[in-house]
Parts: C-alpha cells; structure tokens; sequence
C-alpha cells in the first residue's frame, strides 16, 4: 500500500488485509510490553490543519507503539486562506525526510493533492479532509462491528448480510463517506438516516437506502446503529430548524434504545453530543462500543502504518506525479 | 488611432474562405483589396494559404486581461498577445481588474493599453454598478459617451442580483444601445460552492453549485428585458436548464443572446476527481447531459456565441487545495482547436457557422463597428487562416499569454492558428505571435 487516501477505491482484499493486520496489532497490545521495534528509524509527521486531539493522538499512540518517530506538526491557520501554502509546508517534510504523512485538512482533497503532486516522496495517510472521506475512521468502525459479531472468529472475515444504519448529518460527514464505501465493498447493507437537509442532493450513485425517520429504521433492528455528530452550527444555515427538534425527530433517545434489537450495537465516532443526538442512556449502555471504536483506532491505525511503511511497495503503486 | 502603418500589402495565396472553394486575398492599406483567383502584387508579402481556412479576425466577448491591478497573471500586452495566437482580432476586456472599470478613466486606460499593444482591439467592458458591488449603477452613460464607446456592461465575477438594480440598469443602457452581459448566479444558493452539485460532488464532499442558481437568475432576467424592452446577454450559460429557458425566451421574442465557453463545449465535471484545481471554474463544468444541451444550444442557434471567458491565474493560485484554488482557465489560445473538436468534428457546426458565433455575431452583440465583416473587398482586414489537418498534444508552447492555467494541456486537439491578421498587419506569423505587431 502506497497511500491510503479514500475507502471509495480501496478493494476487498486490502481492507481485510488491514482489518486482519490489526487483529495481530490488537494482539500485541494485550502484552506486558506493548511496544513493537517494527518502525524504528522511521518518521511518520502528524501533519494537523484542522485541530483534532482524538485523531492525532490515537496516530501518535500507533506510531509511537510501533517505535516510529513522530513529529507533529500543528499546521492550523496556515491553511487555505493565508500563511504558508500546502506545496511549501509538504516540501519542507520532505526535505525533514518524513516516511509517513498522516494529513488531516479542511479541505476535501487535500490528502489526494498532496499525494500525487509530486511535492514529497512519503506515504499520505488521510486522517479527515474537509466533508470527503476519513478513511481510518471507517476500518475501525468496520473492525468494531465485526469484533462485536464474531469475536475471536474475525480473521479474514467480511461483513456480508450484517445491516448498518447510519444516523446524522451525512452531507457534510466524512466519516459516513468513507462508511458507506467500505461496508459496501465488506458486503454490508447500509441505511442513511437524516433530515432531508442533510442527505446530498443526489446520491443516486451510493450503495445505500435512504430513510428519513429513525423510528422505522430502528424498528427494522439494524445490526449496528451508527450515530454522527451534529454540528450546532448548522442550524443558522437553516438545515433544520431548533436542536430540540433534532434531538426529537433523529436523537437515539431512551425509547428508542428500548425499541432497538437485542443484539443492535449503538456506535458512535466521537465527540458525542450526549443528550442531542444520543441519550446518556445510549451512550453509557453496554450495546454502546464508543470505548471499544477508541482502542480498536488505535490498532487499525498501527496495521495502516505498517503497511504503508514496513509493507512492500511495489513500483507500479506509485501515484503519478502530476 | 492606429498604430500600424499599414504600408504594407499582404497576398493571401489559396485560401479557403469559411470553408468554401480556395481563393486569393489581397491586403492593401488595411483593407482587403481584392479577393479572386489567381492574384498578385509585385512587392507583396505573399502567404501559402494552401490548405487553410481563412475565417474572419475572431471576436471574444468576454475575456479577463488582469490589468490595471493582477499584472502578475496577465497583462493587457501579454493576453492580447495569447488572443492574436487563437486567432483574434477583437477581445472584449472584463472590467474586474483594480480598480474596477467602473469610471470613463479606467476604460480609456484599458483602450490605450490596447492600442499600444498592437495585437488586437481591446474594447473594455465597463462595470454595471460601482465597484461591482451590486449597490449603485456605475457612470454607464460616461464609460458609453468616453473615447472607449461602451456597449457592454457587466459586473462578471458577481451577479447583478438585487432585482431592481438589474432593471433600472438592463432600462439605463438603452439610451446608447447597450447590453447588460449577466454572470448569472443566486449568490445565496452558492455560498462556498465549489463544483457542480450533483452525483460528483456528493462523492467528492465538495460543496454544490446548483444548476437552478444558474437558471432562477436567467428566468428572471429574460422576464425583466421583456418587461422593459431591453437588450440581455446571458454570459457563460452552462447548464441543460439555462439552454431550455433562452430557447423559450426567444421564441417569445425577447431581445437575449448567450453565450458558452469552449470549456463547457468540452469539459464535465468528471474532470474533479483528482482534485485538480486547473478544472476548477465558474461557472463549474457540468454534466455530460449539459455538455450536449449547450452544443445542441449552439448548433440550433438559442446560444449564439463562443465566448472564452479567459481567466489567467498564477501558479500558486492554482497549485494547491481545491478549496483555496481560484476559478478560471486560460483559453484564449485554445478556444477554435476546441470548438472545432466540439462543434465541427461532431458536425454540429460548419465554418461559416464558426465565423458566425466566433466573430460575426459578438462583433454585432457588442456593437463593435469594424469587426466581424465579411472577407470581402472593402471590408477591414482582420484573418485568421487555420490549419484543419493539423492536430497535436496541447502544450504550453501553444500558451502566450502570462498564466498557464490551461485545462487543456497535454490532451489531444485538432486543428492549428497559422496566421492572424489585424488591420491589415500580420499578427502571428506561422503560429507564433510576431514580437512587435507592426
């Protein structure tokens, strides 16, 4: 694996490779002495435009638990408008001598920009670009849910027939974007959940149902219920009206925790909102794998790392320069 | 007014006048002298046309030259330059430069910019309201009445969007028969849009231009140039929409034209994928369905001009994030390679038709005596003689102008400008700009 940039082309094999990988990563992390000497002598670069202390540090911890070197490099307000340019702030890692750049940026692409520029020589990780894709944060979804199916039964399993139903703000969520691909290429069904508002005007092209009231999706007892959070900020843009009427029409409130599957897990990406789009009760229950998704990050994201850095790079990966 | 002497007398050998039989030129005292078989002048400057189509100097309605204020992507000097080597004679100069042309000043400053270039007539464009900030109707009487003689007016970059402004202006300009050329765009249903709303950009997380912000706005200016009589000219329309709504406007005899540009001739959206801001433009390339509306749009007469909307930019503007990017593409130099891939290879159009929506008719929507006329004796010698068989990978090579934002680099294109003429003096001499017109 060169980069890993999207889930949109990323095939069935690698994601179970990397699922499978951070089986084995998880595995070591049951040890005594956590840390593995396979990326010592390597630099993987934080590279943050956007602040986000859940994401960094679960890559930091990976990194770090793998004996890689990490710098971060906390680029905020150097992005977009003004400041120092993407092109000059990539070739100064270069010439640093980064092997690995996890990005995580304001603006969809960037991640793909940076990649295939010609501007560094490093892996690019995404980590979150603007309302396109997260892709880490979908192979660890995808690890959780079936962590939570199979056990110890995992490896080399997809998630065929499983039923994942995802809640919220999906315009501008990246991590539903990169849900929607991966559980599809696994073999899941998936169902979006939102305000009319909130659904691209045209998803014609997606593998999913969509739905626009969460009590029949709930009343269908999906395997795994995915809630996103909902950005406060949305209402002045008239996208819906009052967060009580939020809260009310597309919350996982108690009643429909209590309607939910026996089996359904409550999953969400973090930070949660508690009381707006989940209820405390759903939040804190034990069908709620919000602590687990946290761990499982941290192991997905030391598999990524390895095999974009100790994997083989075959030539014919390399993106062209453009 | 000139600055080319215009001694000396040029003999165009063979060529084929908007596609018709081969004949000769000759260019005398910049005029066209004569024009049969068979002719000669001793001491003329004698041009192998053999082969080539001789089409009226062309005429862009709507190019963005940067200067006064954005020298670093484009002066007066060098876009005119970039227009003579696509073929031009006339270009039309938007007036979002900075200052905005907005003053009697600052069109006869682009004027003279003009003139002293040499290449082309740059006729500037003045600003429908102050600054273009959609508030105030600018001075329209004094930019038409200056030594520019503005006809056109428009506040490009932004839509004239307040309903009032648009008609007091669309009445104003009657007075000395002007046209309001709208950028039409409901700026509220595009607040940070960044491509084309639909399947693509759902995908690609980037916020939706909607086709409708492009046709609500021409809806409700073709129904206002009803109402008060006035003359409207739709810039850049780009969607299956916008085509359906001007055809209808016509049939009911409203005074409209449009325009389309090369790009949306040729480019869809598809082209965003890789995130490259060099197909990033306003208004955004659209769908495929969109590229065969507006073709059929050109070839049915409803859109009746090729404009190119040339929008230099420098490379930093471009070379970075697709949301920090500008919109805009060079396209000057481009612009009869793609209409001929788009529009006569498809069999849409034949070269008499290119002469029309490339030269004849945005002389005639701009006002702009002189320009467009037919290669006939008596009439001004504007030329450009194109080589049809010849095609090649687009590179910058092909680029004269300060910027090289072009979409169009590395992709194949038909077609070569071999020869320009203007006034009588050749302009681009076997397909490179000459250093000093004369």
């Amino acid at each position: 694996m060169r980069h890993l940039l999207d889930t949109k082309t990323l095939s069935r094999e690698d994601a179970l490779r990397i699922l499978d990988v951070a089986e084995d990563m998880a595995d070591t992390q049951q040890r005594e002495v956590k840390k593995l000497p396979t990326l010592r002598g390597k630099t993987v670069v934080n590279l943050f435009f956007e602040d986000s202390t859940r994401t960094r540090i679960s890559f930091e911890a990976a990194a770090k638990r793998l004996s890689a070197d990490v710098i971060n490099f906390s680029a905020k307000g150097s992005s977009v408008s003004k400041g120092e340019s993407l092109q000059d702030t990539a070739q100064t890692l270069q010439a640093m001598g980064a092997d690995a750049v996890v990005v995580r940026h304001g603006a969809s692409g960037a991640p793909r920009t940076l990649a295939t520029s010609g501007w560094i020589s490093a892996g690019v990780v995404n980590a979150g670009d603007g309302t396109h894709e997260h892709p880490t944060q979908a192979l660890l979804d995808a690890y959780t849910i079936r962590k939570r199916t199979f056990g110890d039964d995992s490896r080399g399993r997809d998630l065929e027939g499983l039923r994942v139903t995802i809640v919220g703000d999906i315009l501008h969520s990246r991590v539903a974007r990169s849900n929607v691909w991966l559980l599809h290429t696994l073999g899941a069904e998936v169902t979006l959940v939102a305000p009319p508002t909130l659904i691209p005007q045209d998803v014609s092209a997606w593998p999913v149902s969509v739905e626009y009231d969460l009590d029949a999706a709930v009343a269908a007892e999906p395997d795994a219920l995915m809630m996103l959070r909902i950005q406060l900020e949305r209402m002045n843009a008239a996208y819906f009206p009052t967060e009580r009427e939020y809260s009310r029409r597309w919350g996982l409130d108690p009643r429909r925790l209590k309607a939910l599957g026996p089996d359904s897990i409550v999953m969400h990406p973090g930070p949660m909102n508690r009381g707006l789009e989940i209820s405390a009760e759903a939040a804190d229950s034990t069908r709620s794998t919000v602590l687990e998704q946290v761990t499982n990050g941290v192991s997905v994201r030391m598999a990524v790392l390895y095999l974009l850095l100790a994997g083989e790079r075959p030539e014919q990966d390399r993106e062209d320069v453009r | 007014m000139s600055p080319s002497p215009q001694g000396t007398t040029l003999v165009v050998k063979g060529a084929r006048i908007e596609g018709a039989d081969a004949t000769d030129l000759v260019i005398e005292g910049g005029v066209i002298a004569e024009v049969g078989t068979g002719l000669s002048r001793a001491g003329a400057t004698v041009i192998d046309a053999d082969g080539l189509i001789a089409l009226p100097g062309l005429v862009d309605l709507h190019t963005h030259l940067r200067e006064p204020g954005y020298e670093a992507s484009e002066t007066v000097l060098t876009g005119s330059r970039a227009a003579a080597a696509g073929g031009y004679a006339a270009v039309f100069a938007m007036p979002n430069t900075s200052p905005v042309a907005d003053t009697a000043g600052v069109v006869e400053q682009e004027l003279a910019l003009g003139e002293a270039a040499g290449y082309v007539h740059v006729q500037p464009i003045g600003a429908v309201t102050v600054g273009q900030k959609g508030e105030r109707l600018a001075e329209l009487g004094a930019m038409a009445s200056s030594r520019a003689r503005v006809r056109v007016f428009s506040d490009d970059g932004f839509c004239v969007f307040d309903p009032l402004i648009m008609r007091r202006a669309l009445e104003y300009v009657k007075a000395f028969d002007g046209v309001i050329a709208q950028h039409a765009q409901d700026p509220r249903l595009t607040e940070g849009a960044q491509m084309n709303e639909g399947a693509v950009s759902a995908e690609l997380g980037l916020a939706g231009w909607p086709a409708v912000a492009e046709e609500s706005i021409i809806a409700r200016d073709v129904l206002l140039a009803e109402h008060v009589g006035s003359r409207l000219h739709v810039c850049h329309l780009s969607t299956a929409g916008s085509v359906d709504i001007v055809r209808w406007a016509k049939k009911r005899g409203i005074d409209v034209t449009a325009e389309v540009t090369p790009h949306h001739l040729l480019l869809t959206e598809e082209s965003a994928r890789g995130y490259d801001a060099r197909y990033k433009v306003n208004p955004p390339l659209r769908r495929d369905e969109d590229v065969q509306a507006v073709r059929e749009g050109l070839a049915d007469g409803t859109i009746d001009i090729v404009a190119t909307d040339h929008a230099p930019h420098p490379a930093e503007a471009k070379s970075c994030e697709w949301q920090a990017a500008a919109n805009g593409m060079v396209g000057l130099e481009s612009a009869l390679r793609v209409v001929h891939q788009a529009m006569v290879d498809t069999g849409l159009l034949e070269w008499t038709d290119v002469a029309r929506v490339m030269s004849r008719t945005p002389a005639r929507i701009g006002r702009l005596d002189g320009y467009g006329t037919p290669l006939t004796a008596g009439q001004p010698a504007h030329v450009a003689l194109y080589d049809p068989s010849e095609s090649g990978a687009f590179s910058v090579d092909h680029l004269h102008g300060r910027s090289v934002n072009s979409p169009y680099l590395g992709r194949e294109l038909p077609g070569r400008v071999v020869w320009t003429i203007h006034r009588g003096a050749i302009t681009v001499h076997d397909g490179a700009p000459v250093e000093v017109p004369a």
